[in-house]
């Protein structure tokens, strides 16, 4: 009965911190411009199956594609385990399902453990390439610090957390064999689960009734306080791409990677430039002045912020990266993190604020220098290597163009470069009227 | 072998009436930069031999704007879009094709919007056209047996998916056609885009064209193939980093046909 409470206020508590979480994310992804990715559903839909559900672009590195399939099924597949934990929770049962499923109870947990297993081998390869091998895409300057902690605290939460799975079967299984588990007694002896059957008397065959119930609890509330925490943990954490990675695939841009956006603020002050009675449409709000390109993170749209909240800061951009692997400072995978930072930040200003941000003298440039900004070569390479489409290349380019339209600050190699084009029609000083002159040459 | 170029321009073709099957759309290196005009040539050479009716913008072109672009400056771009536009339309323009991969990929995606709607194709593309249809033809060739290896551009490749269309134009060329580690999709920039092209790298260990050419050398090729001006600099300017200037050469896809045709 006690026990019941507990676990009801838990999930309550749960429950309700990750919406606060939850809710505020949205709002801060909600602060971007607004764009329309919602074109072709049905190439959307096909998207996100292959990219996100069936992570077709992480097979480009088939060993950690293949580590990270194991944790990732062990994942899924382990919610349906949850709910069983849940009823049993609520309603102080033991095992209630497995009466009722019989075998395909013990096949499903089985099939659990078999992944747990899995998982478990995942996670500390996973560990080993962070902190031994030292693969040279984790251990980059951008993860020093927070980022190195979260991502060793998150395997190693997997790893205790399936270890909490193998105490709990463990000592049920010899518990069962004994006649003193919770669970009915369905006179077979053994609970057949594929690996508890067989570890769990190796493990703690020789234990009392009373120390293995304690095991068997611990791993059942442990799995279950881990269950919440991470759910609250997630929202601080690089991991929410398990969640986010489906609509960030799901909104991808499905234009040719060459293709950058138009400014339209631009068109009409150009057209209005160059034809004298084309009137430019109001502005949509005009109590905002009109910014061109990315000062701030509110200047870039809902879809670059949920990029940024996306990443998993696994390194695949900076890794293919021309300018990173030839020593420049640019990392895409920084300017993901620096974006989130960012926007993490202008909540918070907001929430301290009753719901306005007020000016920290601080904005995106603060984080991303222009050092950074001028590397790009722009060649897409970190967007085609992003497992989940992410695209720090438009950010940058979102940048670049506050800095060349609004702040003048361009490298003086590309301002001559612009005057050049305005002057002669060609980023080279030479005459348009030589245009047509290698006919002859 | 070295008849007179014959480049008629849009305005020659206005005045006589008739409309150019296409736009060879030059661009600003393959009209001013010395190594680009010789792509330019060859390009001419084979659409000349294969009576292509094609057309120049001439002095009417302006750049395309791209270089603007990447580098922030959106008016800038804009305003040559609007102006390069006004031009074409004023043409009819229908079909354009051009050796250069920025500008392919400008004018192809990002003038539409502005009111420039083309069918835009890279030479690459062209030539197969022309292969496979019969309308030029390669028989043997002085690159017959010569190892080469081809440099994607960024803004072909990867910024367009056209990966299979230069490939199968250096298959008619009877060489041996190997491939970088990365390539394709995973092909590495040579360091021009993105306007990186005009102005010095930011500090850093090492060229980006010196590592590609790096990888590019690594094969042993004889020949870099390239299908962009840019990249050709780039990878030229990398092959004499390692002072392998005189073992190997960097041509472009176009200039390699027109040599195998003897033009």
């Amino acid at each position: 009965m006690i026990a019941s409470i507990i676990f009801i206020l838990l999930i309550v508590a749960g429950v309700t911190f990750s919406t606060i979480n939850a809710r505020k994310i949205i709002r801060n992804i909600g602060l971007g411009k607004d764009v329309n990715m919602t074109d072709q559903p049905s190439q959307r839909w096909k998207l996100m199956t292959l990219v996100a559900l069936g992570q077709k672009k992480m097979f480009a590195r088939p060993i950690p594609a293949i580590l990270h399939i194991f944790l990732y099924a062990a994942f899924v597949i382990t919610q349906i385990e949850l709910i069983e934990i849940f009823v049993d929770g609520i309603i102080g049962t033991h095992r209630v399902f497995r009466p009722a499923l019989g075998g395909f109870y013990t096949f499903m947990v089985s099939f659990i453990e078999i992944l747990s297993v899995l998982a478990m081998i995942g996670t500390i390869a996973f560990l080993s390439r962070r902190n031994l091998l030292k693969i040279p895409r984790l251990v980059k300057s951008e993860l020093n610090g927070w980022p190195k902690l979260d991502a060793n605290f998150i395997l190693i939460a997997e790893f205790v957390l399936i270890c909490f799975i193998f105490m709990m079967n463990g000592a049920d299984e010899v518990l069962y064999s004994r006649g003193m588990s919770h669970a009915t007694d369905l006179g077979d002896g053994s609970l057949g689960l594929s690996i508890s059957s067989k570890l769990g008397p190796l493990l703690f065959g020789g234990m009392s009734d009373h120390t293995l119930h304690i095991i068997e609890r611990i791993g059942w509330w442990g799995h279950i306080i881990l269950v919440f925490g991470y759910l609250n943990y997630l929202p601080y954490s690089k991991h929410l791409h398990i969640l986010l990675a489906f609509p960030n695939v799901y909104f991808s841009n499905l234009n040719p990677k060459g293709q950058f956006t138009n400014l339209e603020s631009v068109t009409n002050e150009v057209k209005a430039m160059m034809d004298p009675t084309f009137t430019p449409p109001p502005p949509a709000n005009p109590d905002q002045p009109m910014r061109f390109g990315a000062k701030d993170v509110t200047d870039l749209s809902w879809k670059q912020l949920l990029n940024a909240y996306s990443c998993t800061e696994c390194g695949r951009c900076t890794s293919v990266c021309p300018a990173n692997t030839t020593g420049k400072l640019l990392s895409p995978r920084k300017i993901m993190m620096d974006t989130r930072d960012r926007l993490v930040e202008v909540g918070e200003n907001i929430d301290k604020n009753g719901g306005t941000f007020v000016d920290d003298g601080k904005t995106l440039g603060s984080y991303i220098t222009k050092e950074e900004l001028w590397a790009c070569t722009s060649c897409n390479g970190c967007v085609e290597a992003c497992p989940i489409n992410i695209d720090p290349l438009s950010i940058i380019m979102d940048m670049r163009r506050f800095l060349v339209m609004e702040e003048s600050s361009a490298p003086t190699e590309l301002t001559g470069m612009f005057t050049n084009i305005e002057n002669n029609g060609a980023p080279w000083q030479f005459p348009p009227s030589d245009r047509l002159n290698w006919k002859n040459e | 072998m070295s008849e007179a170029l014959k480049v008629p321009t849009m305005a020659d073709y206005m005045a006589t009436g008739e409309t150019p099957e296409i736009l060879f759309w030059v661009g600003c290196a393959g009209s001013f930069d010395d190594r680009a005009k010789k792509i330019t040539k060859a390009l001419v050479k084979i659409l000349n031999h294969a009576n292509v009716k094609f057309a120049v913008l001439g002095t009417e072109e302006s750049c395309t704007g791209d270089p603007a672009k990447r580098a922030g400056n959106e008016f800038l771009f804009q305003m040559q879009a609007m102006t390069n536009i006004t031009v074409m339309n004023e043409y009819q323009v229908k079909k354009i094709v051009t050796a250069c991969p920025h500008c392919f990929n400008t004018l192809k995606n990002e003038y539409p919007n502005l009111g420039g709607n083309y069918q835009v194709v890279h030479h690459t593309e062209l030539l197969q056209d022309l292969l496979s249809s019969g309308r030029i033809k390669i028989e043997g060739g002085s690159f017959k047996g010569k190892k080469i290896t081809f440099h994607d551009p960024c803004y072909l490749g990867r910024a367009n998916d056209v990966y299979e269309a230069p490939r199968e134009v250096m298959v008619n060329l009877d060489a041996e056609l190997m491939e970088m580690k990365r390539s394709k999709a995973n092909g590495f920039c040579c360091g021009a885009g993105g306007a990186q092209m005009f102005k010095e790298a930011e500090k850093g260990d090492r060229e980006v064209n010196v590592e590609r050419a790096e990888e590019a050398l690594a094969l042993n090729p004889d020949i870099i193939a390239v299908g962009c001006p840019f990249c050709n600099t780039m990878m030229t300017d990398g092959v004499k980093f390692f002072n392998k200037e005189h073992q190997v050469k960097v041509l472009d896809v176009a200039e390699m046909i027109a040599q195998a045709q003897d033009l």
